[in-house]
């Protein structure tokens, strides 16, 4: 694999989730988070994990990012801390 | 407290990573995982359960009862969404909103107003006003046939190819949410209602335990198919195919309705009436 695309992929990664927890609105969040399970199911692709990639994106990518949304509706957009 | 919180983090974080330095390094063909356990499942795989997919036979077959936990711990993610949201009192609201479908004009009822009959020719929407998206919804009815298509492909070809139970399941659920998104909440659960969600939920879990007990029936271990030959009449080999099969389907039914269960009751913070 090309370690430079590897490399980027890697550092959004950090970036997606670091982002997730600093950021303050609640569904900012939910969408950082699903970019970064969105990234690391590319990472688990390069590692040759394709079962692991592909529960990663519907499960990580897509459904949890649906279910975070619908509780942030229903609950608060701001948090506390 | 964030400063606690902080140290706490640091300090069960730092452990964590000074436990698993002790792990062999990735790819390392000296590790115990690479020298007996690997090597094992990727050249007996095809003679022991003639399935080409190593994953698959490893997660379903032997690493079954694994799995089957894994499921069951599915099962109680949906059951415990219900138990702590779902709320049964019917609270009259304050006004609704009502469409007159061959106008378009929308109606808003005040409390104790008389409220339509669900007809052709009036249809409720969300407080949360929506326009009507002739777009969206004609996009829904013709995408989800093929979601729900390439779920069971998902399930049905995952000796093959990368797929499986868990991930049919949460497409096969994902095509339910996104027609409760399209159209409305209430239009999903009278098409899939609570009650049969729940019992999709259990039966899945069943159709996976009550295999391995069906394999016990048949005087081997639990959930050893190759004791259900003489059921499909083919060697044992093949039967440990099929058993794998039928187990992913139950994985695939559970996920799926744990996941509109989930929906349901967070999209609609356990009042089954409005949602997303």
């Amino acid at each position: 694999m090309i370690w430079q695309i590897e490399l980027i992929i890697l550092v959004l990664v950090v970036l997606f989730g670091i982002g997730a927890l600093a950021v303050k609105d609640l569904l900012s969040a939910a969408i950082l988070f699903g970019a970064y399970s969105f990234m690391l199911c590319l990472l688990w692709a390069i590692m040759g994990a394709v079962d692991v990639a592909f529960t990663e994106a519907s499960v990580g990518a897509g459904i949890s990012t649906v279910l975070f949304v619908a509780a942030v509706l229903r609950t608060t957009r701001r948090t506390d801390d | 407290m964030r400063i606690t919180g902080l140290i706490l983090i640091l300090l069960l974080g730092g452990l964590l990573i000074y436990g698993a330095l002790d792990f062999p390094i990735w790819g390392d063909p000296q590790s115990p995982a690479s020298n007996h356990l690997s090597p094992y499942y990727i050249e007996h795989t095809m003679t022991d359960t003639s399935v080409p997919n190593v994953v698959t036979s490893v997660l379903a077959d032997y690493r079954g009862y694994d799995t089957m936990f894994e499921t069951v711990v599915i099962f109680t993610a949906g059951i415990v969404s219900f138990f702590l949201l779902r709320i049964f009192k019917k609270a009259v609201p304050e006004s609704r909103l009502y469409r007159h479908i061959p106008t378009g004009v929308t109606l808003r009822i005040e409390k104790g107003g008389k409220v339509p009959d669900e007809s052709n020719h009036f249809e409720r929407i969300d407080s949360v006003w929506i326009p009507y998206d002739l777009v969206i919804r004609t996009t829904c009815r013709m995408i989800i046939p093929f979601i729900q298509i390439f779920a069971l492909y998902v399930i049905a070809h995952g000796h093959h190819s990368p797929g499986g139970g868990f991930q049919g399941g949460v497409i096969f659920g994902a095509s339910v949410v996104l027609f409760a998104i399209g159209f409305n909440l209430r239009q999903a659960i009278k098409q899939l209602g609570e009650k049969f969600v729940t019992f999709m939920c259990a039966l899945g879990v069943s159709i996976y335990a009550g295999t391995g007990i069906f394999c016990v029936l048949m005087k081997s271990k639990y959930l050893d198919y190759s004791a259900l030959a003489a059921l499909f009449g083919t060697d044992p080999v093949t039967a440990r195919s099929h058993g794998i099969l039928i187990v992913e389907i139950g994985v695939g039914i559970a996920v799926m309705a744990a996941m509109i269960m989930l929906y349901y009751n967070l999209a609609s913070a356990g009042k089954h009436d409005e949602g997303l």
